[in-house]
């Protein structure tokens, strides 16, 4: 290889191998250098070893933020993809002003986690709130949401799915819309009624975007932070801290860096087993036409 | 019967996803009085107050062009670093090359919480918290956007790239008359995530960020509602200037930013 071709090559990947490697690939090193020291980012880091992974597995709190971001995804998933399927076979009918009810679903996604989460703080409000006075008009009284520690996850959930619908559905109409129209032709012909055809072509024919959307959701929401961190600080009394909140913590209020880089190690091992297992597994139920 | 009651429902699924905007500027008007017992859609005396205190309470204008600069930046830096290296990787041959590229995916991989930790160390270190280079850094580059981008650049078909060698033009005058012009589509995309992702930024500003003048709008926000908790008044104003910007560039771009969203989905 000449000089100048090797000009060449540093020229175009110089720009971005430069901030990759002193901007991701150094801290990801370190990351794993300080995750076997005791450190509270001041004094000097002392040798722990495997101490803080040992520490962590035995903490209850580990398993309890591990415990609020599971039942986070739970909670999540279902409803962001059971509404954004279903908003994604409506507007894949002939509807007038399609286009427009598109473009409604879609802003909660641009708009960004913080304001969502403040938001909906507001919304669910428990003393004057919209949705307590809407449940109050008809005779119920509603929960205590972000101030009670049975309702503080699942008003994350709630506000979570708002925001992440309309990505769902413009993910899935995209995938309805490269299913061909003559296989549903075909079904009707043969006298396939309309169940049929959603259960025997529709799902199947749609897995590949079901696919997409699964692992893309299980990847963020074992990441959830800014919506919790906003509406609840992982409150009241720990009751919504998720991996990330205690993360974040651990860092900056408890001194302790070096158990905070390992259970940030610990979260991506997760996700990356639960990543392959998915992308293993996809041959038994995405069919790829 | 059919159509009416799907007619129905797309239209009280608009009315979940559009209210709560309304009821935040709604909010945002009301006067502080009257909000113990929760706005009424007719604001009865409508007010700005709440938006004088916001603007006593922090620099929101200049929070706000912080965020568009951060926003407007590091899209740009992406396309451009992104681009580079994607046609170095589909077009250039040389040793190793499948290790680097292997090694771009695996920073692909790594969430940003692992990298937290040490930035914030690597960004004290080199006395760099807050500025906005700061801000900046982790997303001058973007793996994802050099994937997206190779797969484009080799989409284009070679006999292109010959036919202008044969012309006398070197790598630089393909890349940016052939190449170019040829992703755009991707680049489009790219510029959406990119921007979309800087824009909403949370964990990272609030990690290496302190002085409210390079604060950008997700950590201003969350810095308001520490002050003002029971002001729902004010904390809606600001949450309104901050929908604001992106709902206009929103609507304007509507279409492109739905259709690269929808094009990352099927491959």
């Amino acid at each position: 290889m000449g000089w100048k071709k090797l000009g060449w090559v540093l020229f175009f990947l110089l720009p971005s191998a430069i901030p990759l490697f002193v901007f991701t690939l150094v801290p990801m090193v370190s990351s794993l250098w300080v995750s076997l020291h005791k450190w509270n980012l001041i004094s000097p880091m002392e040798w722990a070893g495997l101490d803080n992974y040992t520490n962590l597995l035995t903490d209850p709190m580990t398993r309890r933020v591990f415990l609020h971001t599971l039942i986070y995804v739970a909670g999540y998933l279902p409803l962001v993809y059971a509404g954004g399927l279903g908003l994604a076979l409506a507007l894949n009918q002939r509807l007038k002003g399609r286009a427009f009810l598109r473009a409604t679903y879609f802003l909660p996604v641009v708009t960004s986690w913080v304001v969502v989460a403040l938001v909906w703080k507001w919304l669910l409000n428990p003393a004057n709130g919209l949705v307590n006075q809407l449940l109050g008009a008809i005779g119920l009284s509603g929960p205590g949401w972000w101030t009670d520690p049975q309702w503080a996850l699942p008003a994350v959930i709630l506000s979570s799915a708002w925001k992440d619908l309309g990505f769902v559905m413009v993910i899935l109409l995209a995938g309805l819309q490269s299913i061909p129209s003559d296989v549903y032709e075909a079904a009707t012909v043969d006298g396939a009624s309309a169940w049929q055809r959603f259960w025997r072509i529709t799902l199947p024919l749609l897995s590949p975007s079901t696919f997409f959307v699964v692992v893309i959701s299980l990847i963020n929401g074992f990441q959830v932070f800014d919506q919790v961190y906003v509406m609840t600080g992982g409150g009241p009394a720990g009751s919504s801290q998720v991996v990330v909140g205690q993360i974040y913590d651990l860092t900056f209020r408890y001194g302790r860096a070096g158990e905070a880089s390992a259970l940030s190690w610990i979260l991506f091992a997760l996700i990356l087993v639960i990543t392959v297992i998915q992308i293993r597994g996809q041959r038994k139920w995405v069919h790829y036409a | 019967m059919r159509r009416f009651l799907l007619y129905a429902a797309v239209l009280v699924g608009a009315a979940v996803m559009l209210f709560p905007f309304l009821w935040t500027v709604i909010t945002s008007i009301t006067p502080e009085g009257s909000l113990a017992d929760g706005p009424t859609l007719v604001v009865d005396n409508p007010t700005l107050d709440a938006y004088r205190t916001l603007l006593d309470a922090m620099p929101i204008w200049r929070i706000l062009a912080n965020s568009l600069l951060i926003a407007i930046a590091s899209t740009v830096f992406q396309l451009v670093t992104g681009s580079m290296a994607a046609y170095g990787f589909a077009r250039l041959n040389f040793p190793l090359k499948n290790v680097i590229f292997g090694c771009y995916l695996a920073t692909l991989m790594v969430p940003l919480q692992v990298l937290v930790v040490p930035l914030f160390i690597e960004m004290k270190t080199l006395n760099l918290q807050d500025t906005y280079f700061a801000l900046l850094a982790p997303t001058i580059a973007s793996a994802f956007g050099v994937f997206l981008l190779r797969q484009a650049v080799t989409a284009v078909p070679a006999e292109l790239d010959e036919a202008a060698t044969i012309d006398g033009a070197g790598h630089l005058r393909i890349f940016t008359t052939i190449v170019l012009p040829l992703i755009r589509p991707a680049l489009a995309t790219v510029a959406v995530f990119a921007f979309m992702g800087s824009w909403n930024s949370f964990l990272w500003p609030l990690v290496v960020i302190r002085s409210p003048e390079f604060m950008t709008l997700p950590l201003g926000l969350a810095t308001l509602q520490g002050q003002f908790t029971t002001q729902w008044d004010v904390v809606m104003a600001g949450s309104v200037v901050s929908i604001v910007p992106i709902a206009i560039v929103y609507l304007l771009a509507q279409r492109h930013i739905i259709a690269g969203v929808a094009h990352t989905g099927i491959k």
